[in-house]
């Protein structure tokens, strides 16, 4: 048979798919990866992989909003230690230096055999590996009397930005001598000394501003992180302010009514100036959507973060289902990078290195009383598994908890550089 | 002035051990300050100023043979411009303070260790600062010491060597991989910013790769005590934290 040129040039490009089959999407231009929400995950997760592959990967990072308020940090906000601009980031950077295309949409479908994702506003996005960090909703019905529309009487303010602005406000508009109640989530939810950290931020404020104020936490949960550091410092700073029920004495058993501004805690009903409802979580809406989740969270492997359900799908942070990490920005930013190491070897060849984690959560108790929690984690067959831990102790001197709080601030400078760049 | 006051009551209260202390020296020092008033009493005990340096030691070099480490050796440091030591690799901070003419006087020095992020925003350097003026006196007393000439440096007083912890020969001889250093630097870029900034948690780097490999096997063995360091050390082994230490070394930012 002769070989004309045609047949030649048909060989030879089949031939040089078949010696790189590393390389994926090789018949459209560069392989093509979406980010689907802006935060710790995704954010860092786009900004890895677009800075690691040197524009050998197109990387599209859709999120809503314009300014991300982390919610890490959003507690000092309310204690009055941070300003809201101070936990404000915005996506200039990730545009600029590493090419991403940022597009400020909502992302309300993915077609997992067409490889695509519709956009609120219009049009389809392709990709060759999908990356989900959309972070926390509210599971429907978790608090009798409360749904997303009684959110402007009784915040969550658990996705910071104006839900944190307004109850810093409520929290401003007290009565002498007011109620402040809050109804704490069940186990898992997102940032769990959350929280405990924002009631010992509106001790802070009420004390200074309306010392004859009190705090009563409803709370579904027999035990909380870090709780005898908590415990310790409300008696220590704001003694008799914050009484805590726990399911032994109905804490469980909450309803509220938001236009009478009342809570009934198992059958006992309290009238409250500021409710701060902290309903039960579930991944980000988009997570169901894409048909990724089992449950109420995404169930991923522990190596590179990929679904369960789609091996090019991909699920960061607050939502995803990975075993002993608790939902924290940085858990999410220590799992962004492992996959963004496994998304860039899959798509480029890359050297891929194995899975580690990390995690630490800070928390203020009161002015420079800093306390923290962490542990480092590996990938096994099953899960992400915790190797060790530390958490600070109770009775440490003044001097170790205000170092603590000064880490924490340059811990905060350092993750939102590496997230945001 | 001040030397007569000081002749008439020789221990002054809040001063801790005499620099010049034999009777002798004294006297000398004596007419040299009614000479020139306000020149060497100013800059404080340098016995004393020996032993606060020990917090200055982990980073930096003073005396015969001294070296740049984590920060820049100190000898002729006084009447030196910021940013000129060769062969030291400064954070862009200095190198713009010393090109806008920042030298290193006593006045200029005893506000840069009051606190070094007030006087050059951005430095690398991780150190609180000594806030209390007679620490700073007394330091600056020490460090003039090797100075002022040659002839001021001691023979016999060791070189600081910027580092306290017995690291195998062989661990430091590993030679790290960079491309590996750069996957692990991802998790110490969450809490460490890889730009040569400073606040809060230290600068880490441009370190050279042996003190690099010596603070993070320090960790590792809980000789420094740090719960997040020594959990995250506690679990690289040799090889990473060569890996590391190559990285860092070498890090543009």
């Amino acid at each position: 048979m002769k070989i004309d040129r045609r047949h030649f040039l048909g060989t030879g490009v089949a031939a040089a798919v078949l010696s790189a089959p590393m390389v994926q999407a090789a018949s459209h231009g560069k392989p093509k990866v979406v980010v689907i929400g802006g935060g710790a995950g995704g954010a860092t997760a786009a900004r890895y992989i677009a800075k690691d592959s040197k524009g050998e990967i197109d990387v599209t990072l859709i999120e809503p909003t314009r300014t991300y308020y982390t919610c890490f940090f959003s507690n000092l906000y309310l204690g009055g230690f941070k300003e809201l601009s101070d936990i404000g980031h915005t996506y200039g950077s990730l545009a600029s230096s590493h090419g991403i295309n940022v597009v400020h949409d909502w992302a309300v479908g993915v077609d997992r055999d067409a490889k695509t994702v519709t956009l609120a506003g219009g049009g389809t996005v392709p990709y060759d590996k999908l990356i989900l960090s959309p972070g926390i909703d509210f599971v429907e019905g978790a608090v009798p009397g409360w749904d997303v529309s009684a959110q402007n009487k009784m915040p969550h303010a658990y996705k910071a930005g104006s839900q944190t602005e307004l109850l810093k406000a409520q929290i401003g508009a007290m009565p002498e001598g007011g109620l402040f109640v809050m109804v704490a989530p069940p186990n898992p939810f997102r940032c769990p000394p959350g929280p405990y950290e924002r009631v010992s931020m509106v001790a802070h404020v009420l004390k200074e501003t309306n010392p004859t104020a009190k705090i009563l936490i409803a709370d579904p949960k027999e035990k909380f992180s870090k709780q005898g550091l908590f415990e310790e410092g409300w008696t220590n700073h704001y003694g008799g302010m914050v009484e805590r029920l726990g399911p032994d004495f109905g804490g469980d058993n909450v309803t509220v009514d938001p236009d009478a501004m009342t809570v009934d805690i198992d059958g006992s009903v309290e009238e409250a100036d500021v409710v701060n409802v902290i309903p039960a979580m579930k991944a980000g809406r988009i997570a169901e959507i894409a048909g990724v989740t089992d449950g109420n969270w995404a169930p991923v492997n522990a190596a590179d973060m990929s679904s369960k359900a789609d091996p090019d799908v991909y699920v960061l942070g607050d939502a995803s289902q990975q075993g002993d990490m608790p939902k924290s920005g940085f858990s999410a930013n220590s799992q962004a990078k492992v996959c963004a190491n496994a998304v860039r070897g899959a798509l480029t060849g890359s050297k891929v290195f194995p899975a580690r984690f990390s995690n630490t959560c800070w928390s203020l108790i009161t002015t420079d009383d800093g306390v923290k929690v962490g542990a480092t984690y590996e990938a096994t067959e099953e899960k992400i598994a915790k190797i060790d831990g530390f958490v600070s102790q109770t009775g440490e001197d003044a001097a170790l908890r205000k170092a603590t709080y000064e880490e924490s601030e340059g811990w905060y400078a350092g993750i939102t550089a590496d997230i945001f760049g | 002035m001040r030397a007569v006051i000081r002749s008439i009551a020789p221990a002054l209260p809040s001063r801790g051990g005499k620099f010049l202390g034999e009777k002798f020296a004294f006297a000398l020092a004596f007419f040299v300050l009614l000479a020139m008033p306000g020149t060497a009493d100013d800059l404080g005990d340098g016995k004393r100023g020996a032993a606060l340096f020990a917090k200055c030691k982990g980073c930096h070099q003073v005396g015969k043979g001294a070296e740049n480490g984590v920060g820049p050796h100190l000898n002729e440091l006084f009447g030196r411009r910021a940013g000129s030591v060769a062969g030291f690799k400064y954070s862009k901070a200095f190198q713009r303070a010393g090109s806008k003419g920042l030298e290193w006087h006593a006045d200029t020095l005893g506000t840069f260790i009051a606190n070094p992020r007030s006087l050059v925003p951005g430095t690398r350097m991780s150190f609180r600062g000594y806030d209390d003026p007679i620490d700073q006196a007394d330091l600056l007393a020490y460090l003039r010491t090797f100075s002022v000439s040659p002839a001021d440096i001691p023979e016999a007083d060791p070189t600081a060597r910027g580092i306290d912890h017995d690291v195998d020969p062989a661990i430091l001889a590993i030679a790290g991989d960079p491309e590996y250093g750069a996957y692990l630097s991802s998790e110490c870029t969450t809490c460490h910013q890889a730009e040569d900034s400073d606040a809060g948690i230290p600068s880490i780097v441009l370190w050279p790769e042996e003190v690099f490999v010596i603070a993070m096997h320090a960790y590792k063995d809980n000789a420094r005590a740090h719960p997040v360091m020594n959990m995250i050390a506690g679990r690289l082994g040799d090889e990473e934290i060569a890996a590391l230490a190559a990285y860092f070394a070498t890090l543009e930012h």
